[in-house]
């Protein structure tokens, strides 16, 4: 899922000051399941808002289902017209498709999005994944170099290496160490003998998935 | 400047293959546009050394960069290993800078991940790693042998007598993956080694005999790193903090039995002792000296040592 983390109370309060009344949209998805910005996190900011800013601004709030999906995030065409702005409590995805939809209203993200990741325990998250676009899991026992390396190295461990654990912090376990003791186990350390060829780094432009079948759908192909 | 020749080759590379024990040494870049500073190192170590390690903003911290040290070495009569990062380059940049230094006379380099930038006076940077050690020599091997770049386009005249090099750690763990990353390296298209600094010699002896075994040392010549103990608090500063390095009790030992005002010397007489032995032991063809900030103490440790004086080649 994707892991976020609420922004500071006077980070937003800067953000909507200049607005009298202002709807926070909070998302049923993610940044619910990981305690950030879901139905409860949007009436703790509420109340946290309003007690701050007083009679100066006005708040709603409101919980779609998901607002990464057009089908939710019209839900509010019927109110859009009685608030100045939004603040929405979504991932990254979901403020910018939030303030797409209604491209003439301003929108606040209440949320630094921080990673895709997993849930340790509750309120614990980890992440694990880049969205490099070209998966090499198959080949590393499970374990990800470019997010749990803080070197994204493909050929590790480098010699910083500690005793399992990253030279960059005693608490945090060497991925490449890792990932030797599980393919040993494994029986498959075969697997990073050859050197693994330099990344072909898809992340670095904005992409778009059209998955098989739906190219005529659409009339493209897939990037 | 006098540039060289496009043919010639690296200085560092026919020392070795002549059968010679290297003897390479390090230089730190200064922190600003010191150029004398610069130029009183290389004249500590210009006719004492093989070639000289340019280190690249080692530590992460901001020096002068390592291509235009290495150049002024070169301007001086010295010859340059340059070193390459992973951590603030992306390929495009790397091989720009390889082609650049290569027009200038640069042809040895090293090719290194690089310490986090979390170390260094810029921890907030984002660090690049677009490719690892391993994927950069191997670009490097393809700019020479193939004349292309890593995009796969022609070379409009390749770097090629560039001779390649990297770093090896015969004591992280796990230890059993070391000799086989050192393997992958060869693969890679490694052509020498240089290793993390030596103070367990039973370990790396194991390490040698392993790479021996596999046939390695026949294709790769591997340089063996050593730094001289300055006291009882750098030995202990190594050997609790500074990762994937192994410093044993009984040389602590002797620094403490030496006093502290021989300490110094007695961390020389162990590095000239390392080094007399690293001329005897089979797949060593040569050692890597890191007295780091002491490079004026080296034209006499290089004597003590009886690596005088150097071959022409
Ligand atoms: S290799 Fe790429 S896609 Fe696979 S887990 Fe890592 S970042 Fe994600
Ligand atoms: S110590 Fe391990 S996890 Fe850390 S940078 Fe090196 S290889 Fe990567």
């Amino acid at each position: 899922m994707i892991v976020g983390t609420r922004k500071p109370l006077e980070e937003i309060k800067a953000m909507i000051s200049p607005y009298k009344k202002v709807l926070i949209v909070g998302c049923g998805t993610c940044v619910a399941v990981c305690l950030a910005g879901g139905e409860k996190e949007v009436e703790v900011l509420k109340n946290e808002l309003s007690l701050a800013m007083g009679d100066k601004v006005s708040f709603d709030g409101v919980t779609l289902e998901r607002q990464c999906d057009k089908e939710f995030l019209e839900q509010l065409s019927d109110v859009v017209d009685q608030y100045d702005a939004f603040l929405s409590m979504a991932c990254g995805a979901g403020v910018q498709f939030l303030s797409e939809v209604y491209p003439e209203k301003p929108v606040f993200p209440a949320v630094n999005t921080t990673f895709m990741g997993i849930n340790r325990a509750v309120g614990w998250y980890e992440e694990r994944c880049r969205g490099c676009g070209n998966c090499v899991l198959g080949i590393t026992g499970g374990i990800c170099p470019v997010t749990m390396c803080a070197k994204s190295l493909f050929n590790g461990p480098c010699g910083g290496t500690n005793k399992g654990k990253c030279e960059i912090d005693e608490e945090q376990p060497c991925a490449w160490y890792m990932i030797y003791e599980r393919l040993e186990k494994q029986g498959r350390l075969d697997q990073i003998m050859d050197v693994i060829p330099a990344n072909n780094w898809e992340n670095q432009r904005p992409r778009t998935v059209i998955q098989p079948g739906y190219e005529n759908l659409y009339n493209t192909s897939s990037k | 400047m006098d540039r060289r020749n496009i043919e010639e080759s690296s200085k560092l590379e026919r020392v070795l293959r002549e059968g010679h024990f290297a003897f390479t040494a390090e230089l730190g870049p200064p922190r600003g546009a010191n150029v004398e500073k610069v130029k009183k190192k290389i004249s500590y170590l210009k006719g004492y050394v093989d070639a000289v390690n340019i280190t690249d903003n080692q530590t992460a911290i901001v020096r002068m960069s390592s291509l235009v040290t290495s150049l002024l070495c070169i301007e001086e009569g010295l010859e340059p290993v340059y070193q390459m990062v992973c951590r603030d380059r992306n390929r495009l940049a790397m091989q720009s800078d390889i082609l650049g230094g290569y027009a200038m006379g640069i042809r040895t380099i090293l090719c290194l991940s690089g310490d986090h930038q979390k170390f260094g006076d810029h921890p907030q940077a984002k660090g690049v790693y677009d490719l690892d050690s391993m994927q950069l020599a191997a670009m490097v091997k393809k700019m020479r042998d193939e004349g292309k770049f890593q995009g796969g386009d022609d070379i409009d005249v390749p770097p090629k007598k560039i001779f390649i090099g990297a770093a090896a750690n015969p004591f992280a763990e796990p230890y059993n993956w070391r000799v086989y990353r050192l393997a992958k390296k060869v693969k890679a298209g490694v052509d020498f080694i240089q290793t993390q600094c030596i103070y367990n010699m039973e370990r790396f002896r194991e390490w040698l005999k392993r790479a021996n075994d596999m046939g390695l040392t026949e294709k790769v010549f591997i340089l063996a790193g050593i730094t001289p103990l300055k006291s009882v608090g750098m030995a202990r500063y190594m050997q609790n903090k500074v990762p994937g390095m192994d410093v044993p009790e009984d040389l602590i030992k002797r620094l403490k039995a030496a006093g502290k005002e021989k300490a110094a010397e007695e961390g020389i007489k162990i590095a000239c002792e390392q080094i007399e032995e690293m001329k005897e032991l089979k797949g060593v063809a040569g050692v890597h000296l890191m007295a780091i900030e002491w490079e004026h103490r080296v034209p006499e440790l290089a004597e003590r040592a009886g690596l005088l004086p150097r071959p022409e080649v």
